[in-house]
């Protein structure tokens, strides 16, 4: 396991809540884990602690193998962190940037200079400028780049001491679609050259799409998880909805033909189509209908659904 | 060890580039002597003048020098919270260094900062002809290095209680400005009132400047009247104060910091 997580609770000093409510999860090493859920749900908390910048209230983490309450300085040279705001410095350069980061974690000595740097680093930063496209850039100050850019220059910046995990926090907030998809793109680059384990937060849930497993929280607790095939099966419920002027025959009808309904609130007849075939029930149903509807929701759907349906709960 | 040299030393670079990339700060340390030293200790000089037996504008213009060193690097050291909100300095936070290294190599940087903002001070002194004398003044530098240690340390037992940028700006002049006219920057101090007395005494900035005015004036006919205590004494009281605030403050910081 490459991250391991038990019932993590983190409490803020003087909060009446906690922000991360015992949560527990593990991660295989090379795997892309995707922590979704709504603004503060907690998963910042839950990165910032991972990374070791927030002190967890109780809970036991291993990261790449290390404690993070016994070799904290050991788990920090395994990880990269994309922070949810830019972390790169303005007055810098896209070089210095990367110089600075890469001194810091102590794989180059320090020069003040990029001409009096090694020779191993210039090759290499020559080689991950073209990668990014940025070759004649790379001495300029990073207030000239693209919000798009500045994206991709902290994730090769945190891949330059190979971290073994790579956090992600929201990294395409604040990007339009198109610098998204690039980043993206890269990302996954990124994932099959270097085998990286990917840990990401977002609240696109597209994004995760591609993840071998996600993680849903609000309200600091885990509201679901799983493969994101398994998380469709359970999130996704597929019904009709039908509904007739003349209810009481159609309720009469439905309980003569067996057929499990729930009747909604605000009315109507709510019958569960994830094993029958709709067409069967429609055609066996002989009272006039003045409403149907079949309903199969998105991933994006069924998200927004449990996240409305545990705010429901907490409400009552 | 090295690793920890290394990383001490990129920090303190990094705050030495962005200083001279900011052409309003560069600007800045240009305005303050003009304010401090042509403005206000030449006015003091031409009224107040007569009535001391000593030259006020190089008075002012040492006590400046002091004051400078501690309150450029203390400020420096206060800017780490605007740092840690939309900075490098989340980057510095997860990287696997020691704190007392990221501390240091900020304290180290901002010290560079402020000797730069001296120079400055020092040719517009010269320009404006302020009497100086340069072997005296030379005698001053290596002791600049142990008031900007003063400063930073101070710095840090300040940033350590505050939360976040806005409690700084709004701190910071509280805690600085009562410190220039307590540590007689532009006044002398040798006698006060009481109270005054006592808390002028309390006042780290206090022995900062008469630190450097007691080198500066060491074995002139002047020194009895403005230097309050032997530099032995203020490099005593400057070492142990500075250790005491280094260490608290470092300890209480990263506690604060990931204690939230």
């Amino acid at each position: 396991m490459i991250i391991d997580v038990k019932n993590l609770v983190k409490r803020y000093r003087r909060a009446d809540k906690n922000a991360v409510d015992d949560i527990s999860f593990s991660l295989e090493e090379g795997a892309f884990f995707a922590l979704l859920g709504p603004n503060g749900a907690g998963k910042t908390t839950t990165v910032s602690i991972l990374t070791t910048t927030l002190v967890k209230t109780s809970g036991q983490v291993t990261i790449a193998g290390y404690d993070l309450d016994q070799d904290q300085s050991k788990v920090r040279g395994n990880i990269g962190v994309i922070f949810q705001s830019p972390s790169l410095d303005q007055n810098l350069t896209a070089e210095e940037n990367i110089r600075f980061h890469a001194v810091l974690y102590g794989i180059y000595t320090f020069r003040p200079f990029f001409s009096m740097m090694s020779g191993e680093y210039k090759e290499r930063v020559h080689k991950l400028a073209e990668v990014l496209g940025i070759a004649k850039d790379l001495f300029k100050p990073i207030k000239t780049f693209s919000g798009g850019m500045k994206r991709k220059l902290e994730i090769v910046r945190s891949l330059i001491h190979h971290p073994k995990v790579l956090f992600l926090d929201e990294p395409t907030s604040g990007l339009d679609p198109l610098s998204r998809r690039n980043l993206w793109e890269y990302l996954h680059e990124v994932r099959d050259n270097e085998k990286t384990t990917i840990f990401l937060t977002t609240h696109y849930l597209d994004e995760a799409e591609g993840a071998d497993m996600i993680c849903i929280i609000d309200h600091g607790k885990i509201v679901s998880s799983g493969t994101p095939q398994k998380i469709k099966k359970d999130l996704v419920e597929e019904y009709l909805l039908i509904d007739s002027q003349d209810k009481l025959s159609l309720r009469r009808e439905l309980n003569k033909l067996k057929i499990k309904y729930r009747e909604e609130q605000d009315g109507g007849f709510n019958i569960g189509i994830a094993k029958a075939n709709p067409q069967k029930i429609i055609s066996a149903i002989k009272t006039d209908l003045s409403y149907l509807k079949t309903h199969s929701p998105t991933l994006e759907e069924a998200y927004l659904e449990i996240i409305d349906r545990a705010k429901k709960e907490k409400e009552q | 060890m090295k690793k920890e040299l290394n990383a001490i030393t990129t920090i303190a670079a990094r705050d030495f580039t962005k200083f001279i990339r900011d052409r309003t700060r560069v600007l800045a340390t240009f305005m303050f002597p003009i304010i401090f030293i042509g403005i206000l200790g030449g006015s003091l000089q031409s009224n107040l003048g007569k009535s001391v037996a000593y030259n006020f504008l190089t008075f002012v213009f040492i006590g400046v020098i002091g004051q400078t060193l501690f309150q450029s690097t203390a400020a420096g050291i206060i800017s780490l919270i605007r740092d840690r909100e939309n900075d490098f300095s989340q980057e510095m936070f997860v990287s696997p260094i020691s704190r007392f290294s990221i501390i240091i190599g900020k304290i180290v940087g901002e010290t560079s900062v402020s000797l730069a903002q001296v120079v400055g001070t020092v040719i517009f002194a010269f320009i404006i002809r302020v009497p100086i004398q340069f072997d005296h003044l030379a005698l001053v530098i290596p002791a600049t290095l142990v008031v900007c240690m003063l400063g930073g340390s101070f710095g840090i037992l300040v940033l350590a209680n505050l939360n976040n940028q806005m409690a700084a700006n709004q701190i910071f002049p509280f805690v600085i400005f009562p410190q220039i006219f307590l540590s007689g920057v532009f006044s002398p101090i040798k006698n006060l009132p009481p109270l005054l007395f006592f808390l002028s005494r309390l006042t780290p900035m206090t022995y900062a400047v008469d630190f450097i005015r007691g080198i500066y004036y060491w074995g002139t006919p002047s020194y009895s009247s403005i230097v309050l205590f032997n530099p032995l004494v203020d490099l005593l009281v400057i070492i142990l104060t500075s250790t005491l605030f280094l260490f608290v403050g470092t300890y209480l910081f990263i506690r604060n910091e990931r204690n939230r």
